[in-house]
């Protein structure tokens, strides 16, 4: 029990560290430096990635429709948050839109402006969400009646639909038809996004911990164990879908604040093969590996690996540095990853097990036979 | 008592089922013996609520099994142990044991249990911690009747506990299920190791294609003609 004690410190040391890191990013580098860039999208991607592991890891239902739950919380958030008084010149086509309310506007009215600011888009934010399990509840109905590939299609398909059905001109005084909803305000800096998505990482994490969590894994591993042991498939499963949409939701309405504009176009199924990636090469069933590949990820390629496009890379300059180059070297790590790390990064570890000691590790032993 | 009357069984337009009834009376083992297809599994199947029966009734103490939902069935107090172990692989010996109490609230007892279990196998306890995937089959195979007691049943139905183990550690399997029950949980187990099955059953039945062609003590079946026959391997003379 006290090795128990000392590897949970370590971890929380390292979150801290993490967190203390945040700060002092938002206080030494002005906003949009491409560093707190990293982070904010990295935090945002962490968190689709846990959410689609929940699912895809845990509970074994391998589904593809995160980018249509995330483009319903992006939505939400921005149709919820743009101010009354910029709503003309964003709906420019549509009169001004429907929604004639802003939740920041309104909670600023009540609790005062810094506060209520942000009690509104976290309201937006969980509104999103709240929008996106409403929809994974109606299609869950038919769509995890199916199994492995055929519910990866399925939900591909949703997505799909979802995204072409957003851009509808008849939908214009809601969602702007295929035009951009922009103007929307910004929750913070780094420090804002680490705090957020560690709360609802931590909710995840405290689900996975419970009965629940061991009910997912079961269904995971044997369906006809797990339905002998009396655990409702028909409702986990559901349950399962409707969670991981929720934070999908909640993901895609922060990643609708990062980016600053909303538009359909940009939820395509490549940002869910994209968050597949990071999930697969994390590990599937490591929400520490989804975190750690969201942050690898996003850095190499929006920031560190830059250079292989420009010309000069690790101030090396070549004439092959040119645009395209840097895609080409990600493939060649996805590969090398792939071979040398068949479980992912993390395998299924998480966090505190890299600090145990050794011998405590005897289960890792078991995995060689 | 668990009752089982006229119970008729169907997958699609075959009758697996066609029409059987036995008894399994408190504190006993019973065990049902019969070749491949002969409907064993099925009828532990459908006690379960696994499949759904096309008609007849399944009683335990009086009251009808028959239709209810299977978390039900299992707080009623009747567990099973499914054939070829599946045991959660990517889950720990403790996870495994934790996620066959699913259905129970009470962390005492579901601590004391663990232990329970525990006592019955020290090989678990010393694996605790070992990913179920890494056990050799016999360690699984207790795993899988480790998870089927941690609901705390009155009725445990083993589906072919014996399968694929070698003879020494079918033995250690047998002498397990005595000792459950002489701890007071009643047994339906079905075996095509019907040596085995028979010499710990107090009770037997023979199952041949859906439908029930004898009965017996343990002891009466063993020393049967027909049954040696068609089930213990005696050469016709």
């Amino acid at each position: 029990m006290k090795h128990m004690k000392r590897e949970h410190l370590i971890t929380a040391a390292v979150l801290l560290a993490l967190l203390v890191g945040a700060f002092v990013l938002d206080a030494t580098l002005p906003s949009y430096h491409i560093a707190i860039k990293v982070v904010k999208k990295a935090c945002v991607y962490s968190l689709v990635a846990v959410s689609m592991n929940l699912l895809n890891g845990f509970t074994g239902l391998f589904s593809l429709g995160q980018a249509g739950f995330m483009l319903l919380g992006a939505y939400s958030y921005a149709v919820l948050c743009i101010p009354v008084a910029k709503r003309a010149g964003v709906y420019q086509y549509f009169d001004g839109g429907i929604v004639q309310f802003s939740l920041p506007e309104i909670f600023s009215g009540i609790l005062g402006d810094t506060v209520g600011g942000v009690v509104g888009m976290l309201c937006a934010l969980l509104i999103g969400g709240l929008i996106a399990a409403l929809c994974a509840y109606l299609i869950g109905l038919p769509v995890l009646r199916l199994k492995s590939d055929y519910l990866a299609i399925a939900t591909l398909g949703f997505a799909e639909i979802l995204r072409a059905f957003f851009q509808w001109n008849a939908l214009g005084p809601l969602t702007n038809g295929s035009n951009l909803l922009k103007n929307y305000p910004d929750l913070g800096g780094a420090a804002a996004y680490v705090i957020l998505v560690g709360i609802f990482i931590a909710i995840i994490l405290l689900l996975v911990n419970s009965t629940y969590g061991r009910a997912f894994m079961a269904i995971r591993d044997d369906e006809v164990a797990a339905e002998a042991m009396g655990v409702n498939l028909a409702h986990h499963k559901r349950l399962a879908f409707i969670i991981s949409s929720f934070f999908a939701g909640v993901g895609g309405g922060m990643l609708a604040m990062y980016m600053g504009t909303v538009q359909a176009l940009s939820f395509k199924s490549a940002m869910t093969y994209e968050i597949l990636l990071i999930v697969v090469m994390g590990g599937i069933g490591s929400i520490t590996g989804s975190v750690l590949t969201s942050f690898l990820y996003i850095a190499s390629l929006e920031w560190l690996l830059r250079g292989l496009d420009s010309g000069t890379f690790l101030g090396i300059s070549s004439p092959i540095f040119k645009n395209g180059f840097r895609m080409a070297i990600v493939s060649v790590i996805i590969m090398i990853v792939v071979l040398f790390f068949r479980k992912g990064i993390m395998g299924d570890r998480e966090l505190p097990d890299l600090f145990k000691p050794r011998r405590k590790a005897a289960k890792k032993g078991g995995d060689a036979q | 008592m668990l009752k089982i009357e006229n119970l008729q069984v169907a997958y699609g337009g075959i009758q697996a089922l066609r029409g059987i009834s036995l008894e399994v009376p408190d504190g006993k083992i019973v065990t049902l013996i019969g070749a491949n297809g002969a409907g064993k599994s099925t009828t532990l199947r459908t006690i379960s609520g696994l499949v759904k029966a096309s008609s007849g009734s399944i009683t335990y103490d009086g009251t009808e099994l028959l239709g209810m939902p299977i978390n039900k069935i299992l707080e009623a107090g009747i567990a099973q142990v499914p054939e070829g172990r599946r045991v959660f692989a990517n889950l720990t010996v403790l996870e495994n044991l934790k996620a066959g109490a699913y259905l129970r609230k009470d962390k005492d007892g579901i601590e004391k249990d663990i232990q329970w279990v525990y006592e019955l196998f020290p090989r678990l306890q010393e694996r605790s911690w070992q990913l179920a995937g890494t056990l050799s089959g016999g360690e699984q195979q207790m795993l899988a009747v480790g998870r089927g007691l941690m609901s705390r049943p009155k009725v445990l139905m083993m589906d072919e506990p014996s399968l694929g183990l070698a003879p020494l550690v079918v033995q250690g399997i047998f002498d397990i299920i005595r000792e459950i029950n002489r701890q007071g949980v009643t047994i339906l187990l079905i075996e095509q190791n019907a040596n085995m099955a028979l010499k710990t059953a107090d009770l037997a039945y023979v199952l041949e294609t859906g439908r029930i062609t004898m009965t017996g003590t343990g002891a009466e079946l063993l020393a049967d003609e027909s049954v040696k026959e068609a089930y213990l391997g005696k050469k016709r003379k």
